[in-house]
C-alpha cells in the first residue's frame, strides 16, 4: 500500500517536471493541470484495443458515481501493447486502465510491481468468479500478485464444412463429426481421409501454427514449468505436438496458410480449407470473411474437448493518480452483471462459469453455422480447460513456432531442420 | 574576436558575397539559435541518451534504468548472428533498392529532356508515387506477391510459369522489397535530375554536337557531369533512406505485427531487428547499441556512396 507522503512526494516530482516540460515548449501546461484537486471532477481513462462493448456501461457507471468520468482510448492490437510498455517504463503516461491481451499477459505480469496487486483491494474473495486458468494467467509466478482482472475468454471449438465433408465422403452431421476426432491422432487421420476424397484446390485444414497451439493449449504443461521455467525442449508434448503436425503437412493436409494474415482472410471465402480450430469471436470473422458459404460451416468439439485462444485482462498501473477509483471501475467492469451486459452488446464470451448456466448464453445457436449450439459449444470448452502456467516469453516462442511452420509449409525448411531453428530462435531470446 | 578572423580569412570574394558581420554582433547568432535549440532537444539529446542506455542492460519493462554495463551491448551484438543476418539484409537490400531507382531515374530525366511531350503532365505523373503513403505501398504491393491470391503469380501462371512464394525465399522477398522502395522513388529523383538538366546552359550541348558528340557521347560528357550535385544529393539521400528500411519490411511480412522480417528472417534490416529487440523483446539497452551500430553504418554507406559519385568529377 502507498502512504500519503508518498503520493505528495510524487505530485511534487509530476509539478516540478511540468514546470521544466513548459519552459521548454510552453504547449504542455494544457496536459499538467488535471486531477481531482482543482476540477471536482475525476476523469477516468481505460485503455483498450478493439470493441470491448463498454460504452453504454460507462453512461451507467458514471450515472451511479456522481463525480466521475471515463474516457475511452482505443488503438491497434500491438501499438497499444508496445505503448503500454513504455509508458510503464518511463513511469508515466499510462491510463488509468489498460487492457492486456492474453498473448502479452505473461511478459507484463512478470513485472507485477508495476501494477496494481488485485489481491490488495480484497478481490482474493472472489476468485471463484473467473474459470481457475482464467485466474492463473494473470496471477504472478509466486502467486502474491494478481494484476488483471479477466474480461473474456475464446473457448475453443472445431469449425467445419459440412459442404467440402461431404464431397469427401465424410459424414456431416455435428456429433458424427465430433466423434470423428476423440483426440489429436484420430483428427489427422480424418484429414488423411478427407485428403483422399478431397474437392480440387482444398485442404483439411488452414495452417500447422493453429492446430499446434490448440495442441499445446490443452496440455498440463506447455512452454513453462511450474516454476517458470522455459521448458519448450525438453517437454515431450511440444516435441510430439510439433511432429504430428509436421506430417499432416508433409501429407498435403495443411492449406499453409497463417492466421490473421490477407491470404488467411481469402482463404476462408475462397473455401481453400475444410476445418479450423476456432474459438468464440471467430464466428463472427468468418460469418464476414466467408459471406458466400453461410449456412455450409458447422461447428463441432475440439479434439481433446478443451481449449482457449485469445480474451484480455484490465489491468490498473500503479503510477496512476487515481488507483483507488480504478480499481473499483476495473472491478465492476469486469463483474457477472457486467460480463453478461458484454456478452450482449457484442458477443464476447464471458469469463465466469456461474454465467455459463445463464439460458442467454447456453441457448445462443448461429444460423451462419447450420444453427449450431456455439454458446454450449464454447462454454463447455473453456469449462473443461486445464490452468497451465505461463511465463513472460509465451509470446515470443508462439512466434518462433509460427515462423517454423511456414519454413515448412514453404519448403524452406526440413521438419527437422525447423525444430532446430525454432529452438536457436527461442535459445537466441533467452539471453 | 577569433570567429571573426576566421570568418574574414577565406576572403578575396567580398565583392560577391555578403558582408561577414560585424565582430562581436550576437544578432546573426540569435536568429539561427532556435534551430540549434530545437535540434539540441530533439536530435543531439536523443543520441546522446541512446548512446549512453546502449552501455546498460536497460528493459523497458524492468524496475528502472539500467546497470552501467561498459561495452557489452556491443560485444554481443558482435557475436549475434541475427545482427550479421540483418546486415547482410539491409546491404543486399540497399544495393537493389539505391542502384535502378538512380539510374532508372536519370534515363528517364534524360528521355523527359530529350522528346517526350507534355512534360508537365508527365511530371506530375512521377512524383504521384511519391505522394502516396508507405505503408499503402506495402500493403498493395503485398497483395500484389501474395503466393495464392496475388495478381503476379496470376500473370506468372498465364504464361506458364509455376507460382513463386514470394516472401518465403531471400532473393525473391528482396526483389520485392526493392521494387515497393523503386516505384515509390524512381520518380522523385526522376524530378530532380530533370530540374537539373533543364539548368544546364543549351550551349554545351550545341559544342557538343558541332564537335560531333552524338546523344549518347553528350550524356556522357555533359549531362553527368554537370549533374554531380543533384548526384550527390540524391545518392546521399537514398543512401540515409535505404540503409534505415523499415516499414516496408515489417508490413511485408504477411502477419500483423510481425518482426522477424519473414518467417526465416530472410529480410530482416537493422532498423527492423532493432525494432524487434526494443519494442518486442523490451531489451532498450541492447536495441540502443544496434541504433548506435545503425548510425555507423549509415554513415560509411553515405561516405561510401560520395565517395563514388564524385569519382565524376575527376572525368570532368
Amino acid at each position: 500500500m502507498k502512504s500519503p507522503g508518498n503520493g505528495s512526494r510524487r505530485r511534487a516530482g509530476r509539478n516540478f517536471r511540468c514546470a521544466v516540460a513548459a519552459l521548454f515548449t510552453g504547449a504542455l501546461i494544457a496536459s499538467c493541470t488535471s486531477g481531482p484537486d482543482d476540477g471536482g471532477e475525476t476523469e477516468l481513462t481505460i485503455g483498450l484495443f478493439g470493441d470491448f462493448g463498454y460504452r453504454e456501461l460507462y453512461a451507467q457507471y458514471e450515472k451511479e458515481h456522481p463525480g466521475i468520468r471515463i474516457v475511452e482510448r482505443v488503438t491497434a492490437f500491438d501499438d497499444h501493447h508496445t505503448s503500454l510498455a513504455t509508458h510503464l517504463a518511463t513511469g508515466r503516461g499510462a491510463n488509468d486502465i489498460e487492457a492486456v491481451e492474453t498473448g502479452y499477459i505473461g511478459r507484463f505480469k512478470s513485472e507485477p510491481g508495476k501494477f496494481v496487486n488485485f489481491l490488495d483491494h480484497g478481490v482474493g474473495a472472489q476468485r471463484d468468479w473467473w474459470l481457475p486458468w482464467k485466474w492463473d494467467q494473470s496471477l504472478s509466478t509466486d502467486g502474491k500478485s494478481q494484476i488483471g482482472l479477466g474480461t473474456d475468454v475464446g473457448g475453443l471449438a472445431m469449425c467445419y464444412r459440412t459442404d467440402m465433408f461431404e464431397k469427401a465422403g465424410l459424414p456431416t452431421e455435428r456429433d458424427e463429426v465430433s466423434a470423428l476426432w476423440p483426440d489429436w491422432n484420430a483428427y489427422f487421420a480424418t484429414g488423411d481421409r478427407y485428403t483422399a476424397g478431397a474437392p480440387a484446390g482444398t485442404r483439411f485444414f488452414d495452417g500447422g501454427a493453429t492446430v499446434f497451439n490448440a495442441m499445446i493449449g490443452q496440455a498440463r504443461t506447455g512452454y513453462y514449468d511450474d516454476d517458470g521455467n522455459l521448458v519448450v525442449k525438453t517437454n515431450p508434448v511440444v516435441r510430439q505436438s510439433w511432429d504430428a503436425v509436421t506430417q499432416a503437412i508433409g501429407k498435403g493436409q495443411s492449406a499453409r496458410l497463417t492466421p490473421l494474415t490477407n491470404d488467411w482472410n481469402n482463404g476462408f471465402a475462397e473455401s481453400r480449407f475444410a476445418t479450423i480450430p476456432c474459438p468464440s469471436w471467430m464466428t463472427a470473422f468468418i460469418q464476414d470473411q466467408a459471406k458466400s458459404s453461410a449456412g455450409k460451416w458447422d461447428v463441432a468439439t475440439v479434439p481433446g474437448g478443451s481449449g482457449n485462444w485469445g480474451g484480455s485482462f484490465l489491468t490498473v498501473p500503479e503510477q496512476g493518480d487515481h488507483i483507488d477509483e480504478a480499481v473499483e471501475l476495473a472491478r465492476w467492469l469486469t463483474a457477472p452483471e457486467q460480463q453478461k451486459a458484454v456478452f450482449k452488446e457484442n458477443g464476447n464470451l464471458p469469463s465466469q462459469p456461474a454465467l455459463y448456466k445463464d439460458p442467454a448464453i447456453t441457448g445462443l445457436v448461429k444460423p451462419f453455422f447450420n444453427d449450431a449450439p456455439v454458446g454450449r459449444i464454447f462454454t463447455e470448452s473453456a469449462l473443461k480447460l486445464q490452468p497451465q502456467p505461463q511465463g513472460p516469453k509465451s509470446g515470443e516462442v508462439m512466434v518462433a513456432f509460427t515462423n517454423g511452420f511456414n519454413r515448412v509449409e514453404a519448403g524452406t525448411e526440413s521438419p527437422d531442420a525447423a525444430w532446430n531453428s525454432v529452438i536457436a530462435d527461442i535459445e537466441h531470446g533467452e539471453r | 574576436m577569433a570567429s571573426a578572423d576566421k570568418a574574414r580569412s577565406p576572403g578575396g570574394s567580398d565583392a560577391r558575397r555578403p558582408r561577414p558581420p560585424r565582430a562581436g554582433s550576437l544578432v546573426p547568432y540569435l536568429y539561427i539559435a532556435p534551430f540549434f535549440l530545437v535540434f539540441a532537444l530533439f536530435g543531439l539529446f536523443p543520441m546522446v541518451a541512446t548512446a549512453y542506455v546502449s552501455l546498460t542492460d536497460w528493459s523497458l519493462l524492468g524496475t528502472g534504468p539500467g546497470r552501467w554495463i561498459g561495452a557489452d551491448n556491443y560485444e554481443r551484438l558482435l557475436h549475434d548472428p541475427y545482427m550479421w543476418n540483418a546486415a547482410r539484409n539491409t546491404v543486399s537490400l540497399f544495393v537493389l533498392a539505391t542502384v535502378p531507382q538512380l539510374v532508372l531515374a536519370l534515363v528517364i530525366a534524360q528521355l523527359l529532356d530529350w522528346a517526350l511531350r507534355a512534360r508537365t503532365l508527365i511530371s506530375l505523373g512521377l512524383l504521384l508515387p511519391y505522394f502516396t503513403s508507405v505503408a499503402a505501398v506495402a500493403i498493395v504491393f503485398s497483395v500484389l506477391f501474395s503466393r495464392d491470391f496475388g495478381l503476379v503469380n496470376h500473370l506468372l501462371d498465364l504464361v506458364g510459369a509455376g507460382p513463386v512464394d514470394w516472401p518465403a525465399g531471400r532473393l525473391t522477398s528482396h526483389l520485392t522489397v526493392a521494387a515497393m522502395v523503386n516505384w515509390r522513388w524512381t520518380g522523385f529523383n526522376a524530378l530532380i535530375y530533370f530540374s537539373a538538366i533543364r539548368l544546364i546552359p543549351r550551349e554545351l550541348y550545341e559544342t557538343a554536337a558541332i564537335d560531333g558528340a552524338g546523344r549518347w557521347r553528350q550524356f556522357w560528357h555533359v549531362t553527368l557531369p554537370m549533374l554531380r550535385l543533384a548526384l550527390v544529393f540524391t545518392a546521399v539521400l537514398s543512401t540515409i533512406g535505404n540503409i534505415q528500411l523499415f516499414t516496408e519490411p515489417l508490413l511485408f511480412s504477411a502477419t500483423q505485427g510481425n518482426t522477424t522480417g519473414g518467417s526465416g528472417r530472410q529480410f530482416q534490416t537493422l532498423a527492423l531487428y532493432l525494432y524487434e529487440e526494443g519494442f518486442r523483446s523490451f531489451d532498450f539497452g541492447y536495441a540502443s547499441a544496434i541504433a548506435w551500430l545503425l548510425v555507423l553504418v549509415t554513415a560509411v554507406a553515405a561516405l561510401l556512396s560520395l565517395a563514388l559519385v564524385l569519382r565524376i568529377r575527376s572525368e570532368d
